[in-house]
């Protein structure tokens, strides 16, 4: 566990030394405004579903472009630059490497959506807001983050190209993400799969405040499949 | 742990890359508190060894033991144990010098008032104190190399693994390196890979010759060197006499070794090493005769490192006479 919060520590100083963390964070909260303000002013209703909610524009639309940014140099940047070596060569697993990697995106993120949080309570003193979906929303966008960071992390393991990280993990993210409104063109014995698949379809249902075992589990076994498969691929370097 | 033990031992180190074998077949062992050149053209397997030897690559085939532990079996404990200098000392550029050596230590255990202590005396050695506040990749080589150094101290390891730590510095910084390691090596075990001979006679009281991927030569400079008085003869016999020459030359008393160099315009070209001390060239002489070899030449060569280095991993023979 001290090697995870080392590494970890390491990289999130990283984020916040580069401009990184501050484009993440400022995006983030320009499309998440736009988001709660429209809502709550343009149609005057205090409702959080439209931020939480899957759409081709959306703050979870724009994590699917933002997680990849982040995780696309942590381990790229060190296979290219060599330190890998110094890291490998430290008394740590592979396992707390890639997990204290992981877990500087995540709270980079998490600050990001942290920072949102502003939005609700402004709502709140404004109206009258349900907090239970909103509650469930965060941890919604967070689970959906984490998917979407282990699958960075997994791409960033598999080259030494952040470039060709970015893309690959942007690629697959913007499948699952899209496939959910994909699946009306399909064959409706399908559906059901592709549902399941759609990291949207499962984000669409915490949002609207239900938070389903299922669900949990769909992210929960992302996150960790992507994981031990870029623990993998940072072992085989040893070969 | 017992004292007499082997810091490092390697044991039949292989290593392939895809067809090709980069190291064959290495064993070795190194005692405590050694200093042990690596020595050996670009591309023949030292810094593979080394990071066989580090846990960054797994052998092919055999092992690596550091402090007894096997480093296939417990990378972790073997990682303790030692500190480590990649090649080109691979550095976080984007990071303060002091942030990093911060970090290494918080990876490698080293807290409250012993890291302060530590990291004080590391850099006071390592001339770092002016730099602690500037940005890794803002540095010099010659800095980045001794930040590389300082970063395998943090956890003040009895093995240090310097993987040609002078390269591309310049004279006054290769001898302020090689001062630093010299210091190191009164109190540590030292492993350290160069390609420039007179560093390993500067720094090193073993010598291990690797070239083509295998195990050479594994002797003293002093030795390698020949300046032990254990000189070299050169024996040049008639091409038709060479075959029966070597088992001649080897028998005669004070021979040490005999290498076959091979055919040269005035005839075939033997190097035959003598016992420290020992000048059997009367004795080689009567020798051929009893056995009917003609000797073109023979004569005794002052040899140096450099001259067993070409010799081994090129087979050419530089000789002064």
């Amino acid at each position: 566990m001290r090697n995870v919060m080392a590494v970890a520590k390491r990289e999130l100083r990283a984020y916040f030394d580069s401009p990184v963390a501050y484009i993440v964070i400022v995006t983030f909260l320009a499309v998440a405004g736009w988001m709660y303000f429209s809502t709550a002013f343009l149609l005057g209703r205090a409702d959080l579903r439209p931020f939480f909610q899957p759409s081709p524009f959306s703050p979870s639309m724009l994590l699917v472009i933002l997680a990849p940014a982040i995780t696309m140099r942590l381990i790229a940047e060190e296979t290219k630059s060599g330190t890998i070596e110094l890291l490998l060569t430290m008394p740590m697993r592979d396992s707390e490497i890639i997990l204290g990697k992981f877990l500087a995106a995540l709270a980079l993120v998490a600050v990001a959506l942290g920072l949102t949080l502003a939005y609700p309570l402004t709502i709140g003193a404004l109206g009258d807001l349900d907090w239970g979906p909103v509650l469930a929303g965060y941890l919604g966008m967070l689970l959906f983050s984490g998917a979407l960071l282990a699958i960075g992390v997994l791409c960033s393991a598999l080259t030494e190209n952040q470039i060709v990280a970015f893309i690959v993990a942007f690629l697959i993210s913007a499948v699952l993400y899209y496939i959910y409104w994909l699946q009306f063109f399909m064959p409706p014995a399908l559906s059901p799969v592709v549902e399941f698949l759609s990291v949207s379809f499962h984000l669409d249902n915490i949002a609207r405040g239900v938070v389903d075992t299922r669900d949990l589990i769909y992210y929960g076994s992302l996150m960790a499949g992507a994981l031990l498969l870029a623990m993998q691929a940072l072992a085989r370097r040893h070969a | 742990m017992v004292n007499s033990q082997a810091m490092v031992e390697a044991r039949s180190l292989c290593k392939d890359y895809g067809a090709n074998r980069a190291v064959d077949e290495v064993s070795f062992q190194v005692s405590r508190g050694e200093v042990v050149g690596f020595l050996g053209p670009n591309g023949a397997g030292k810094s593979t060894t080394m990071k066989m030897l580090t846990g960054y690559l797994n052998p092919t085939a055999g092992s690596a033991l550091v402090a007894g532990v096997d480093v296939g079996d417990d990378p972790i404990a073997a990682k303790r144990r030692i500190g480590y200098l990649p090649e080109n000392a691979p550095l976080y550029d984007d990071m303060m010098v002091a942030d990093f050596l911060n970090y290494v230590a918080d990876v490698r255990a080293v807290d409250g008032d012993l890291r302060k202590q530590r990291l004080q005396t590391i850099c006071r050695r390592c001339g770092l104190d002016d730099i602690l506040g500037k940005n890794v990749g803002q540095l010099s080589k010659g800095y980045r190399q001794r930040v590389g150094l300082a970063q395998a101290m943090v956890h003040d390891p009895d093995l240090l693994i310097l993987d040609e730590p002078t390269s591309g510095l310049d004279p006054n910084q290769i001898v302020e390196i090689r001062e630093l390691i010299r210091e190191l090596g009164r109190e540590k075990t030292v492993i350290l890979s160069t390609h420039i001979l007179p560093e390993v006679q500067a720094s090193c009281d073993r010598v291990i010759i690797i070239s083509g991927g295998k195990l050479v030569a594994d002797d003293t400079p002093e030795m390698l060197s020949g300046s032990d008085g254990g000189a070299v003869v050169r024996v040049v016999v008639r091409p038709d006499s060479a075959s029966a020459a070597e088992p001649t030359l080897a028998a005669v008393g004070g021979v040490s070794g005999v290498t076959s160099v091979g055919v040269e315009p005035d005839g075939h070209v033997f190097r035959v090493r003598c016992a420290p001390g020992e000048d059997p060239r009367e004795a080689i002489f009567r020798a051929a005769v009893e056995h009917g070899l003609v000797l073109i030449d023979l004569h005794r060569e002052r040899v140096s490192l450099e001259d067993t280095f070409r010799e081994l991993t090129t087979g050419e023979v530089q000789s002064h006479a």
